[in-house]
């Protein structure tokens, strides 16, 4: 029997199309559009000005305080404006616009593709070499990974959790990841263990990736303290919190983070970023990204830079299909439809979704016939029905007692709804104002 | 027989003469003073329960006006200064008269003037839409046209006007409570000073965005040209993230600025008609360069001379 969590969950249709694809390199774009605010927290400050040339990998905006990342260019060439471009928020919002010339990376980034395994750093010297690369969590948060790796006081870390459940229908950048960086993988649990002073590491992965799970494991056993995990497929087991209920058996408190529990979690991407910044020098300016959809001609996994414009990502895998409905940054469940395709990638970009248009359409609302369902389903333990009820008629206090601000937005109710109510969307508005109003006076 | 009447008679009037002297007690006891006033003042208010003056209700409001001293901060909007003055004779104060406001909407994107560049399809609530994305037209200041205002609006003031994809204020019915103020995501509507019949000029767009920017995705959009703050003989407009503001505080309705408007986006409403013609005229003069505005121009005009 393998494992899972043990409240709610749903069994979505896998559709995993590009899992046998490998990673390609994207071909580099005529200009990036770099957003400044590509993480949970406050926007960077440019520290370049139009005009001025940029090597890949040179720092051009800088964290502002503490929960924030430092961007770095992706590309070189001649940095063009700075000003306001649509990006995947559907808003113009600030960001630097890099004309490429040519290639140049910076001189202290090694390129070569040899893992290098040694390492003598300390824990201070692997998070500073960390903040340096300006790394996020990759899985889609996009939290800045320094803030995790840096242990409140009082608390004490037990288990390093390392995230390969990828339990978005259709995306398999993290399968593809495993496969072909399964080495660099390791050592990156390693850097991460000796930054946050664990003995014990645990990967999960779902088992709809044997090849990935045998691959890891493999790699696994030459290392200590790292054990592999298969588990059973059941969305939204990549949730944190989920993940961790999975493995071990331990329930994030309500309104904590998973360090008041002893366990910290970084996604697959974030820890092979983790190992390309402190033993390569690289900073975070290339993710994997999946490019696919049932009528896309080829559906891939492309290592794309960062600003990189949604559309090359589409002519690279064949163009734009005639019955395209919706295109999705991210993946079906959590992801959000685009309205420009000149959005760039950003550092949370799992993955692009080109869904037909008969399947991309919402369906007629009907009344909720109170089957309960989005109950049984949440795996968070709130009743979505009357959460959706409350926000609609700006019940602030109730829906902070009925903990919305528990709510992961992982989509479940609103999938498996026969009324095709817009669970979510009301749940989502009614937390944006709880938080907003509730939280600031506690 | 009949002494089983007496006795049921008896004990049940004592019991219930003991309750009483119980109840009376307690009454005594736990007796919650309340000022009668606050029930004569709530009479007074219109009991629309709006929430306009920024209380729940009007009782609520009513009690507030019991307790303040000199009224600072309150007013009832939907009532007005007739009301306010009723309520401080009650409570021997003085009101302090406020000048009666109407709502505007600062949006004038039309679907002929702002072209969709993608199609929604999703929750049709505003709120929903907003949290999104800028709307399904390439402004992204601009009305979503799913209506939550007309919903909120507790006075038959809003409606949609399906034509044009954009909520119509009615003046009569608009008591300036403010509830499609607070409602709309974008912040479109203003409350601002209501003139003599219910004439006013504004601004009718919220696009920060540069000129070009703002005027590809919506040909009646401020575009920040400055025409109409360099015209303005009063200082009443003011130049702020290429954007123009009439401050109505200052505006004395001269009209000098609307013909200068290379795009038609400041509105003016209620004035007669006679005076049509001088407008066209300047209209036609304004935009005869350009050479394609004329006819939108005059169209517009008479639009709004009709409502």
């Amino acid at each position: 029997m393998l494992k899972t969590f043990a409240k709610g969950g749903i069994y979505p249709p896998e559709n995993k199309l590009s899992a046998k694809s490998g990673i390609r390199d994207l071909p580099l774009p005529k200009a990036v559009t770099i957003p400044l605010s590509q993480h949970l927290g406050s926007p960077s400050k440019p520290v370049v000005e139009a005009g001025e040339h940029v090597k890949t990998g040179q720092l051009i905006a800088k964290s502002e305080g503490y929960v924030s990342s430092n961007i770095h260019s992706s590309v070189s060439g001649k940095i063009t404006k700075i000003d306001a471009f649509i990006d995947s928020s559907g808003y113009k919002r600030k960001a630097i616009l890099v004309n490429v010339e040519d290639d140049q990376w910076l001189e202290d980034i090694i390129r070569s593709k040899e893992v290098v395994r040694e390492f003598s750093l300390s824990s201070e010297e692997i998070i500073n070499k960390i903040i340096e690369a300006g790394i996020v969590g990759l899985g889609g948060a996009t939290f800045p990974t320094h803030v995790k790796l840096n242990i409140p006081r009082g608390k004490k870390t037990e288990y390093l959790i390392v995230n390969g459940i990828e339990c978005e229908p259709y995306l398999t950048a993290d399968h593809a990841l495993m496969l072909e960086h399964g080495e660099e993988l390791m050592v990156g649990v390693q850097l991460l263990k000796k930054a946050l002073k664990v003995e014990k590491a645990l990967i999960g992965i779902e088992n709809n990736k044997a090849d990935a799970i045998s691959h890891i494991a493999a790699l696994a056993k030459k290392y200590e303290g790292i054990d592999v995990y298969a588990l059973k497929v059941k969305y939204p087991q990549g949730g944190e919190k989920q993940l961790i209920k999975a493995l071990l058996d331990r329930e994030v408190p309500s309104g904590g983070l998973p360090i008041d529990i002893g366990v910290v979690a970084f996604n697959v991407g974030t820890t092979l970023a983790v190992y390309e910044a402190v033993q390569k020098n690289k900073p975070l300016f290339e993710r994997i990204v999946t490019l696919t959809g049932k009528s896309v001609k080829n559906p891939s996994n492309f290592r794309v830079r960062i600003g990189t414009p949604v559309s090359l990502l589409i002519e690279e895998a064949g163009g734009l299909p005639c019955d395209t409905g919706k295109i999705v940054y991210g993946g079906p469940m959590m992801g959000k439809a685009l309205n420009d395709l000149s959005v760039p990638v950003t550092k949370g970009c799992a993955g692009i979704l080109i869904l037909p248009e008969t399947e991309s359409l919402r369906k007629k609302i009907e009344p909720c016939i109170r089957c309960s369902r989005c109950v049984s389903v949440c795996p968070m333990g709130l009743e979505p029905y009357l959460l959706m009820g409350l926000s609609q008629k700006n019940l602030y206090e109730r829906l902070e007692s009925d903990k919305v601000l528990d709510c992961i937005e992982c989509g479940s109710c609103s999938y498996i709804c026969p009324s095709n109510r817009p669970l979510l969307d009301y749940i989502r508005l009614g937390k944006a104002a709880v938080s907003k109003i509730i939280r600031p006076t506690k | 027989m009949s002494s089983i009447f007496l006795y049921t008679v008896i004990s049940l009037t004592g019991l219930g003469v003991a309750s009483a002297f119980v109840l009376f007690l307690v009454a005594q006891r736990f007796k919650v003073y309340e000022d009668p006033r606050i029930s004569e003042v709530e009479e007074e208010l219109p009991a629309a329960n709006c929430g306009g003056c920024g209380f729940p209700g009007c009782r609520n409001f009513a009690e507030a006006l019991v307790k303040s001293e000199d009224f600072e901060g309150l007013y009832c909007p939907v009532g007005g200064n007739e009301t306010m003055n009723r309520v401080a004779e009650i409570l021997g104060k003085v009101a302090v008269a406020q000048e009666p406001k109407v709502a505007v909407l600062r949006c004038n994107g039309a679907c002929e003037y702002r072209p969709r560049t993608n199609r929604y399809n999703g929750s049709e609530t505003c709120a929903i839409v907003a949290a999104l994305y800028g709307g399904d037209t390439g402004c992204e200041y601009g009305c979503l046209g799913y209506g939550d205002c007309v919903e909120v609006c507790k006075f038959d003031a809003l409606r949609m006007d399906y034509k044009t994809g954009l909520p119509v204020v009615t003046d009569e019915n608009c008591t300036a409570c403010g509830a499609c103020v607070k409602e709309c995501p974008k912040n479109l509507f203003e409350l601002r000073k209501r003139n003599k019949k219910d004439r006013k000029i504004y601004v009718a767009c919220m696009n920060e965005d540069k000129g070009g920017v703002a005027r590809k995705s919506c040909s009646v959009a401020c575009i920040g040209c400055v025409k109409c703050f360099n015209v303005c003989p009063w200082e009443a407009i003011t130049m702020k993230n290429n954007l123009a503001f009439i401050d109505a505080e200052k505006c004395r309705l001269c009209r000098l600025c609307a013909p200068e408007c290379p795009t038609n986006c400041i509105i003016e409403t209620g004035f007669p008609i006679k005076k049509e013609k001088t407008e066209k005229t300047k209209a036609e003069q304004v935009t005869a360069p350009t050479n394609d505005k004329p006819g939108e121009a005059n169209n517009e005009s008479k639009n709004i001379s009709e409502k």
